[in-house]
């Protein structure tokens, strides 16, 4: 993964594999005490604690056409590069949440990239499921709400062209105030 | 054009493109369109998925067509990635390996517009070794 974007579009492909509704995302930046993190909560299908323990193993997956699952191996072994962390908190029918943990100064710490377009990918990939992302840093906060913009949509579809490449002009404007 | 910044310039840009097309509501009717479906799992994102998916959904609002561009799994063509998934309305679906921006514009020309097969195709009888 070349950037954190490509980390989140990764790991939301878990909660929309896990049926959830609702996807949040938050990204706070805290320059004072040197930290980055990131938080996804969804409400999908849950975990076991059975898979839950496993779930950091980079052979195992719950997949059937491969043999091996990366995902949330790689983006630990990134966020403990810069002597951050890690961790996932599941409950079988409830949802799961994530947290990762980087050092904001560390230089192995890999740049935010292009969110605007995961964020926009991803809603216009699964129109039925609502996303929420916060991101906050020292500068303001901006957040993005689907169910916002399927308000303003007035049941025109999200997963239009058009209105996607509008949507992620949106994003970007506004994540290129704060950061 | 100004650039959409606020929710409420959103709102403008869609009534803009109503009153130019009508914009149906795609889940309704998916089979009259051209279905692209990128991989988008570890290894797809890692070899590039994002920037094919991207491309994909700004050429069809650009070059006017059609289109419904999701994402999918991992279809066990890992060595193939970035893979894709076209289906044209009545044909059966065709999976593309390794596709780049420049292979995903020869596909959008040749054959999503005129019906050309390109390269690149991995055939569905591929069966992997256990």
């Amino acid at each position: 993964m070349r950037d954190l974007s490509e980390h989140i579009m990764d790991i939301i492909q878990n909660s929309v594999r896990a049926n959830a509704t609702l996807i949040e995302l938050e990204i706070l930046e805290d320059e004072k005490a040197d930290v980055y993190k990131l938080l996804f909560k969804d409400n999908g299908c849950g975990m076991s604690e059975e898979v839950l323990a496993k779930v950091a193993d980079p052979f195992f997956t719950s997949r059937t056409t491969r043999k091996v699952g990366l995902g949330i191996s790689l983006l630990k072994q990134n966020a403990e590069q810069t002597g951050g962390s890690l961790n996932i908190w599941s409950k079988e029918g409830e949802g799961t949440q994530l947290e990762v943990l980087f050092s904001h100064s560390n230089i192995d710490r890999p740049v935010l990239g292009n969110i605007a377009e995961t964020m926009m990918l991803l809603v216009g990939a699964n129109p039925e499921m609502d996303f929420l992302y916060k991101h906050t840093t020292s500068k303001g906060e901006y957040v993005f709400d689907t169910k916002e913009v399927k308000e303003v949509l007035e049941g025109v579809s999200l997963n239009d062209p058009n209105i996607l490449v509008y949507l992620k002009e949106m994003i970007n404007e506004n994540i290129n105030t704060i950061i | 054009m100004a650039k959409v910044k606020s929710l409420a310039d959103l709102k403008k840009m869609k009534e803009n493109l109503q009153s130019k097309m009508d914009l149906r509501e795609k889940s309704d009717a998916p089979d009259s369109m051209v279905q692209v479906k990128v991989g988008m799992a570890t290894c797809g994102i890692a070899s590039g998925a994002k920037e094919v998916m991207n491309f994909f959904i700004e050429e069809s609002a650009k070059r006017g067509i059609s289109a419904v561009v999701t994402q999918t799994g991992c279809m066990g063509y890992c060595f193939a990635e970035p893979t894709i998934e076209v289906i044209m309305p009545g044909k059966d679906p065709i999976v593309f390996g390794d596709v780049d921006v420049k292979k995903a514009d020869e596909i959008i020309e040749k054959y999503v517009k005129n019906g050309e097969l390109v390269d690149g195709i991995i055939p569905v009888n591929y069966n992997t070794i256990d």
